[in-house]
């Protein structure tokens, strides 16, 4: 019977692919329920790129064109990076409702819920990627470099988001209330979005700040998608230093949020 | 139910969940004293106390979700704290120990629990659909958790303890809100549960359900055990009884009342309503010797009982004088 089968422990590594996608699973289903949660990353990429585009364009690039095509990337690498808060707020009301005590409570691997919520927002990353595109090309953008490299500029931009995001978990298992959360998770990411290229080019801000924005990981993101979006050259260097980022917010977040979860109570 | 997953600590005779000096303090406020549970398999144990007692925290670590500052304790033989995977796979939680997912239906809850026990995407749609069934949910089953009126939540709560078939059950006031009828369903359940093999831990705010389900009762106060006995012993420990008679003849009252002072353990007969007589007294022996002396005295009775105590009596006594307690966990 199945009982049986239960007492017996499965090969680790398998056992949390295995349950981690379950819980990815759950996670699909509960955006799947609740498309309204999606809102921030499907209107917000457009607002952003009208407000811009059509209020500063002028003045920052002489044309609205061309500050399009040097704004889009940004504004999908903003708009993941702003993204991924939600998935700290979600976690911490998890908490509260006493979801993931169950989750505890069952013989499985304590990592598998996060990993679970984490891949759970890969589907947040692939629409904000293609209605940041839809929203774009509406209002003039077009590629300057082929499909594949554009595709692999989103995955890029996902794939930051997917390691961000660790920040925000830890954030959520620390910090007493979701909309805590959601408050201290802003306040960080804004400014990380706005002291970057995202907006503008690094050389019209002064000295003092562009040692920041040279380093931050945000920048190296853009600068790469513009990169593969435009076909300009000189972007592999920060496809490097955007890959470099991703590991070292998995190594640093990931045990954090790991450890934080396990003394949860 | 499988019994052969069952025997696990039966076979030793060994208590299914055993605690020995449980202790847990959060920051100043020291939560468990060193609590002692010994609950034999296939049996229900009610644990009671003030909110604030110590009860969910004693839970807790029983069911590996904090770990103890001193102590030690075992489920079905395993260690909470080195073996506690196995413990994992041993229990089941209920209630506010651990929820379901509310934007989730009640089968997709209940299929996302059998696929983490490992019983298979088939195996656990199944089983799904067997507790379902069991529990009367079938109907609302592809409906979101949330939509669920109190009755289907606590079933639906029930049901997700019960995926994998565990050998002891944690049940947190499984009939809070709900109306008689439906309470009485669902002790109907539990008992099958415990006719099947499984051990209980009840807590309930119930003293009724705890009467009605238990076959023993721990009381837990200031994070300390103060009373654990069967519900009959701990009514005899508390209050003795109360003998009540209804002469068949009013006149025949004050010859009655002589009787009953004659058998009473203390306290003069008292005249309760529609002419009855109540007297307390010490042991059985008091009911024969009031019936032998009615009876030679040529009385007729239309009633004669003996009662114990309620155990909201028990529970008040053994508590009373710790209402502070309550406000020193709220503050």
């Amino acid at each position: 019977m199945s009982t049986i089968a239960l007492n017996r422990p499965a090969a680790k590594p398998f056992k949390l692919i295995r349950h981690s996608l379950e819980l990815t699973r759950r996670s699909l289903i509960k955006t799947w329920r609740t498309p309204e949660a999606l809102i921030d990353v499907t209107v917000q990429p457009g607002l952003f790129l009208i407000i811009f585009v059509y209020i500063f364009g002028g003045a920052v690039s002489g044309s609205t064109h061309s500050y399009l095509q040097f704004l889009m990337p940004g504004v999908l690498a903003q708009t993941i990076a702003m993204g991924a808060i939600s998935i700290g707020v979600n976690l911490n009301t998890d908490i509260e409702k006493g979801i993931f005590d169950r989750f505890r409570s069952l013989p499985i691997p304590r990592s598998a819920p996060l990993i679970g919520a984490v891949f759970g927002d890969v589907v947040r990353y692939v629409l904000v990627s293609i209605s940041t595109f839809a929203f774009a090309y509406a209002m003039g953008f077009r590629l300057g470099s082929d499909p594949l490299h554009a595709v692999a500029g989103c995955l890029l931009a996902v794939l930051f988001g997917l390691c961000l995001s660790w920040a925000p978990v830890f954030l959520g298992m620390i910090v007493r209330t979701s909309g805590a959360v959601q408050g201290i998770g802003f306040l960080t990411v804004l400014p990380l979005t706005f002291a970057s290229n995202v907006f503008v080019g690094v050389g019209t801000l002064p000295g003092w700040m562009q040692g920041f924005v040279r380093n931050n990981p945000l920048t190296h993101l853009v600068e790469a998608m513009r990169g593969l979006f435009l076909g300009t050259p000189g972007y592999l260097p920060h496809v490097w230093w955007t890959l470099g980022w991703c590991a070292a917010l998995v190594v640093v977040f990931m045990p954090l949020a790991l450890a934080a979860y396990r003394r949860k109570v | 139910m499988s019994a052969g997953a069952r025997n696990v600590a039966g076979m030793t005779n060994e208590p299914m969940v055993e605690a020995v000096g449980l202790a847990k303090s959060f920051g100043q406020t020291r939560a468990l004293q060193g609590v002692d549970l010994a609950i034999p398999q296939g049996t229900v144990h009610g644990v009671l106390g003030p909110n604030g007692a110590g009860k969910t925290t004693a839970v807790r670590i029983l069911s590996t979700l904090l770990r103890p500052d001193a102590g030690r304790a075992r489920i079905a033989g395993h260690d909470v704290v080195r073996d506690a995977e196995r413990v994992r796979a041993s229990i089941g939680l209920t209630g506010q120990y651990a929820s379901v997912d509310e934007d989730l239906t009640g089968r997709q809850n209940l299929v996302l629990f059998g696929t983490l026990l490992d019983l298979g995407r088939k195996g656990a749609r199944a089983r799904a659909a067997e507790l379902l069934e069991w529990f009367d949910l079938t109907g609302a089953a592809d409906r979101p958790a949330k939509t669920y009126s109190g009755g289907m939540r606590r079933r639906l709560d029930l049901a997700a303890s019960l995926v994998g078939r565990p050998d002891v059950i944690f049940l947190d006031e499984p009939t809070t809100g709900l109306d008689p009828a439906k309470r009485e369903d669902m002790w109907g359940v539990v008992r099958s549960l415990v006719r099947d093999g499984s051990t209980v831990l009840l807590t309930t705010q119930y003293l009724e359900e705890a009467e009605a389900l238990a076959d023993e009762i721990t009381v837990i106060d200031h994070g300390r055990v103060i009373a654990n006995d069967t519900p009959q012993r701990l009514k005899r420990r508390v209050g003795g009884q109360t003998l009540e008679v209804r002469p068949a003849d009013e006149r025949d009252l004050p010859r009655t009342a002589e009787i009953l002072a004659m058998v009473s353990s203390g306290a003069a007969p008292e005249a309760l309503r529609d002419g009855k007589l109540a007297v307390p007294v010490s042991g059985d022996a008091a009911m024969a010797e009031a019936v032998a002396r009615l009876t030679a005295e040529g009385i007729g009775v239309t009633e004669l009982s003996l009662h114990l105590p309620s155990l909201d009596e028990v529970f008040f006594a053994l508590t009373s004088g710790s209402s502070n307690t309550i406000k020193e966990f709220a503050a």
